[in-house]
């Protein structure tokens, strides 16, 4: 939390403070990019453009015997996200939570596999506990169950809650998780559903 | 041919119970499916298919050269396919490159029988309507490995690189999504949905996932390779298709195999 509210004076100093270097201590990552170049092919909708990284992407690839990433890296990291975070332009976040349980249950879309024009899901359920009634849930994220009456509803918090969906590096470095709206896996639409699905009373998330 | 490992009777045997514990497993959703499926097999393994339609392509003529991959070298000399798969991936030298084990079938069918790769790798996976002589062999040569240990020290120089580059990929996030292998398979205890997710950076777990490879997967009714489990791993990543046999592929299960070091290998498996 502390280091939220230092990020938000951050925010507006980070054009300021100098471009850190990013590349990983070893040598050898330069030569597994090449590798994995000569390695890969084009398939579908995935293009070897899908190996390129962004400095999120670089920078949260080291190796567990690499340095870690410094605590200015991960600010100046988490302001430019922040930064890029685009807010629905009326500031409204009213969605529909049965279309937020659809998106959150859906895991299909962006694969070399999948239908370039088929519907892309958020596969929450791969990761979060949300509504008691599915047990299939995953674990690599917390339990999400009972989000919005845990929390509360007011428009600070909701909009933290579109913000954590759209890009979660905004606020907690090198997170698992992907950046929903940042990288236009799902439309702000979609990312306004899941937060009805996450702070709605009505939303079986917050059933007891 | 068919009889000279199981008999017929064995095979019916193992479709019936393949038949009725599908219904088990659909009905159980408590507890472990896969378990009570295993348990319910005993050592029947539909993979003993492959086993035996492996035997049969390694030793028949076949290609331009209308040779067998009899004299194919998997590490032990041409020919030996007995606890060779326990010590793969390994440097070849007339090769002069790190080969897991698809590679190196690969290699020898392109350079003792004149296959064009093109051409063998058209079924590098089998599809239910055109099966892969890839898995056929491979399940009948890792099952000449059953019960040994696993070993794979990275003597040479080139191992100790695939290593260390299987390592950089490992951690390597990209596409869309973000996603490295070890987005999953870098902690303990965690499951997508309901699919528990070995951490593949713990030896113990990476000795349980690995040593169980290939394995015969029941949804999918094939026994599939580690070249088709990393491939399909970096699909649900959202990455470009990674080639059979490619150096990366290598790289990666190299990575995998010296994590996995010590395991007792199980191979051919039965997943899910």
């Amino acid at each position: 939390m502390t280091r939220t509210i230092a990020l938000a004076g951050l925010i507006g100093s980070a054009v300021l403070l100098p471009a850190l270097a990013l590349a990983g201590p070893q040598d050898i990552s330069g030569e597994a990019r090449s590798v994995m170049e000569r390695s890969f092919s084009a398939k579908g909708q995935a293009g070897m453009d899908r190996l390129e990284q962004d400095e999120v992407q670089q920078a949260c690839s080291r190796t567990p015997d690499a340095e870690p990433l410094s605590m200015e890296e991960e600010d100046r990291l988490m302001a430019r996200e922040a930064a890029a975070i685009r807010y629905p332009a009326d500031d409204n976040f009213a969605g529909d939570w049965k279309e937020g349980e659809k998106i959150a249950q859906y895991g299909r879309g962006l694969q070399f596999s999948d239908d370039p024009a088929a519907r892309v899901g958020g596969n929450c359920y791969a990761c979060h506990q949300l509504s008691k009634t599915e047990v299939a849930y995953g674990t690599i994220g917390p339990s999400l169950h009972q989000y919005g009456a845990l929390r509360g509803n007011d428009p600070e918090t909701v909009r933290n809650t579109y913000a954590k969906i759209y890009n979660p590096q905004a606020t907690m470095p090198c997170s698992n998780m992907p950046r929903f709206g940042h990288k236009g896996i799902l439309t702000q639409e979609q990312i306004r559903h899941l937060v009805a699905l996450l702070h709605d009373p009505a939303s079986p998330v917050n059933a007891e | 041919m068919i009889g000279k490992r199981t008999s017929k009777s064995a095979i019916a045997l193992v479709l019936a119970g393949f038949a009725a514990s599908s219904v088990v497993m659909a009905q159980s959703s408590g507890g472990d499916p896969l378990a009570e499926y295993r348990e319910m097999m005993g050592d029947d393994n539909p993979a003993e298919f492959s086993v035996m339609r492996g035997e049969e392509l390694w030793t028949t003529a076949r290609g331009p050269n209308n040779v067998s991959l009899e004299k194919c070298d998997l590490g032990s000399g041409p020919g030996v396919t007995e606890g060779v798969y326990a010590n793969l991936p390994r440097y070849f030298k007339d090769a002069g490159r790190v080969m897991d084990l698809e590679t190196r079938l690969l290699h020898c069918m392109e350079t003792l029988q004149g296959i064009a790769r093109a051409d063998a790798l058209e079924q590098r996976f089998g599809d239910g309507a055109k099966q892969s002589d890839f898995e056929a062999l491979a399940a009948f040569i890792a099952e000449d490995s059953r019960g040994l240990k696993l070993s794979v020290p990275l003597r040479h120089k080139a191992e100790r690189k695939a290593y260390a580059l299987g390592e950089q990929i490992f951690f390597y996030r990209a596409g869309p999504h973000d996603f490295a292998c070890a987005t999953c398979h870098a902690q303990s205890g965690v499951r997508i949905r309901l699919q528990d997710l070995p951490n593949l950076t713990d030896a113990a777990d990476a000795q349980k996932a690995y040593s169980g490879w290939p394995a015969y997967r029941i949804s999918q009714g094939e026994v599939r390779t580690m070249q088709w489990r990393m491939r399909d791993c970096l699909r649900q990543q959202r990455f470009p298709e990674l080639g059979f046999g490619s150096e990366a592929s290598v790289a990666l299960i190299t990575y995998l195999a010296h994590q996995a070091d010590g395991a007792t290998m199980e191979a051919p498996g039965l997943k899910r």
